[in-house]
C-alpha cells in the first residue's frame, strides 16, 4: 500500500533519513521504533507529504504522492504533538475538518468522542486545553473519516492509563478491520499484543523490518521489549 | 478552497486589529475631511498618510499572521488539500481582509467628500497597495522560519521602500546631475509601488505642476492612457511576482 524508495532527507549537516525503503501493506500493525532522533518522525511526515525528501520516492497505492494530495483522504494522522488554531474550539475544530474534508453526516466514527466523553468539552478553546485532552482532539480527528491507514505518532503520551485503554481497544479494533495502522512508541509493552511488524531505525538508517514472530524465534524472547534489546545489545 | 478562506477570514476578523486599523483609517480621513476647508487639500493631505501607514500595517500585520498561523498551515497541510490552495486561499483572506478594510476606512470618505477621478485612483492605489504588501510580507514570511527575523526582515523592507529608496534615488540625481536622467527615472519609479502609487495620484492633481522637468516628463509618460495602463500592469506585478515564488517556495518547505 505504502512503498518508500531510497528516501534521503537531510536537515542541513543532519541526515534525518538515510537511504530509507520499506514496503507497507493493508492488514498490517507496523511499530515504528527506535531511538530519540532516529528519523521515525521525519518518516511518517515524508509519508504525509508534510517533509519533503531530498531523494527517492514514496507511492500510495501505486501512485507517486507528490503530485498526488488525494491520496491524504485515506490517511488518519495523529501527530505527536497537536498543534491547533489557539481561539478555536475543540467543536469547531472537528466541525472544521469535517467540512474541509466535505464530509459532514455520511459514517463517521465518533467512537472516541463518545468513549472520551469529549462532548462535554466541545465548547472549550485548544489554548485552555491540557495536553492529554489535546492528545484526545488529536486521536479523536484521526480516526473520525475511517481511513484505510492510521499512522499514530506516540499516540498513548501522555494519556492517563484509562484513556490510553480506550484508544488501545479501538486500534485492536480498527486492525480487525483490515487497515495499516503504522505506530511509533516508546513504551514497547503497550505494543506487545497491538503489533504484526516491527520497523527498527537508528540515526535515520532502516536497521531491520521483521515481522514479530520471526524477531521471537531469532532471540527467543517473548516481550517485545526483551526482544528489542537483545538486538541492540548485539548491535 | 473556498472553505479555506472563509475560515481565514473568521480567524483574521476574530482577531479584532483588522477591524481597529478600519476604524483608525476612518477616524483619520474623516478628520482630515473636516478639518481642510477644500477637500482636494484634503486628499493630498491623506495620500501623504496613506502611502505611509496602509503598506506598513499591510506588509507587518501580515507576517504576523502568517507566522501566528503556523499550527494551522501545519493541519491543512496533513489533509487532502493542495499545497497551492491552502497558501493561495491564505493569500486571498488576508489580501481581501487588507483591501476591504482600506476601502471601507479611506474608501468610502474619500467617495463621499472628493467624488473626483482622482479620488478613485487614490482609492484604486490604496487597494493595490494593501494587496501588494500583503504578497511582500508572504513572501518574507516563507523565506524565514524564525518569527522575530521574519519581522525583522518585513520592518527593513517597509523602511526600504518607504523612506530608503527614496534617499538611493535624490544619491543618484545628485551623482549622475551631469546626465539626462528624466528617462530612467521614469523606469527606476517602477521598482518601488509606493513611489510608482504616488506619482499616479499627484499626476492627477494641480500640484504636478510643481514637479519641474522630471514631472514633465512623467506627465508625458503616465498621462497617456498606455503609460498609464503599463503603470498597472507593473502594479500588479508587484502583486503577482512575490505571491508566485512565495507558492513555490511553500510547496517545497518541510512544516
Amino acid at each position: 500500500m505504502i512503498v518508500a524508495d531510497k528516501l534521503v532527507k537531510k536537515f542541513g549537516k543532519l541526515t534525518a533519513l538515510n537511504n530509507v525503503s520499506l514496503t507497507c501493506n493493508a492488514g498490517e500493525c507496523i511499530a515504528l521504533i527506535g531511538p530519540n532522533g532516529s528519523g521515525k518522525t521525519t518518516l511518517i511526515k515524508s509519508v504525509l507529504g508534510m517533509v519533503v525528501s531530498d531523494k527517492g520516492t514514496i507511492t500510495f497505492n501505486g501512485k507517486n504522492i507528490l503530485k498526488n494530495w488525494q491520496y491524504r483522504n485515506k490517511i488518519g494522522y495523529m501527530p505527536q504533538i497537536g498543534r491547533y488554531p489557539d481561539n478555536m474550539t475543540i467543536g469547531q475544530v472537528i466541525n472544521m475538518m469535517k467540512d474541509i474534508r466535505g464530509r459532514k453526516k455520511e459514517n463517521l466514527d465518533e467512537e472516541l468522542i463518545k468513549n472520551w466523553g469529549l462532548d462535554k468539552l466541545m465548547d472549550k478553546r485548544m489554548r485552555t486545553l491540557s495536553g492529554g485532552t489535546r492528545q484526545k482532539v488529536s486521536a479523536v480527528l484521526a480516526f473520525l473519516f475511517n481511513p484505510d491507514v492510521l499512522i499514530l505518532d506516540e499516540p498513548t503520551a501522555g494519556l492517563d492509563p484509562l484513556s490510553s485503554e480506550i484508544l488501545k481497544d479501538k486500534i485492536v479494533k480498527e486492525k480487525a478491520n483490515n487497515k495499516l495502522i503504522i505506530i511509533t512508541s516508546h513504551i514497547l509493552s503497550e505494543l506487545d499484543d497491538l503489533v504484526t511488524q516491527v520497523i527498527f531505525m537508528q540515526e535515520g538508517k532502516l536497521m531491520f523490518h521483521k515481522s514479530i514472530e520471526e524477531l521471537r524465534q531469532n532471540t527467543g524472547h517473548e516481550k517485545l521489549s526483551k526482544v528489542i534489546a537483545s538486538l541492540m545489545s548485539n548491535n | 478552497m473556498k472553505k479555506i478562506i472563509k475560515y481565514v477570514f473568521i480567524d483574521i476578523l476574530r482577531s479584532k486589529i483588522v477591524i481597529g486599523f478600519t476604524i483608525f483609517l476612518l477616524i483619520l480621513s474623516l478628520s482630515i475631511f473636516n478639518l481642510e476647508d477644500n477637500s482636494s487639500k484634503g486628499l493630498l493631505s491623506l495620500l501623504n498618510i496613506i502611502l505611509i501607514i496602509v503598506p506598513l500595517v499591510s506588509i507587518l500585520f501580515s507576517a504576523i499572521y502568517v507566522y501566528n498561523s503556523s499550527e494551522f498551515l501545519e493541519l491543512l497541510v496533513s489533509q487532502p488539500l493542495k499545497r497551492k490552495s491552502i497558501w493561495l486561499s491564505l493569500y486571498v483572506g488576508l489580501a481581501g481582509a487588507m483591501a476591504l478594510s482600506f476601502f471601507v476606512g479611506a474608501g468610502i470618505p474619500i467617495l463621499m467628500y472628493e467624488s473626483t477621478p482622482t479620488g478613485y485612483i487614490m482609492i484604486i492605489i490604496g487597494v493595490l497597495l494593501s494587496v501588494i504588501f500583503v504578497s511582500i510580507a508572504m513572501l518574507a514570511a516563507v523565506l524565514t522560519r524564525d518569527k522575530a527575523k521574519g519581522i525583522g526582515v518585513v520592518m527593513l523592507l517597509w523602511l526600504y521602500f518607504s523612506l530608503l529608496f527614496d534617499g538611493l534615488i535624490l544619491f543618484i540625481l545628485f551623482e549622475f546631475a551631469d546626465y539626462p536622467l528624466e528617462k530612467p527615472m521614469v523606469f527606476l519609479s517602477a521598482l518601488n509601488p509606493i513611489d510608482l502609487g504616488r506619482i499616479m495620484i499627484l499626476l492627477k492633481m494641480d500640484v504636478s505642476a510643481l514637479m519641474g522637468y522630471t514631472g514633465a516628463v512623467f506627465k508625458d509618460f503616465f498621462g497617456t492612457s498606455t503609460g498609464f495602463a503599463i503603470a498597472m500592469v507593473v502594479m500588479f506585478a508587484w502583486a503577482a511576482i512575490p505571491l508566485w515564488i512565495s507558492v513555490k517556495k511553500f510547496k517545497h518547505k518541510d512544516l
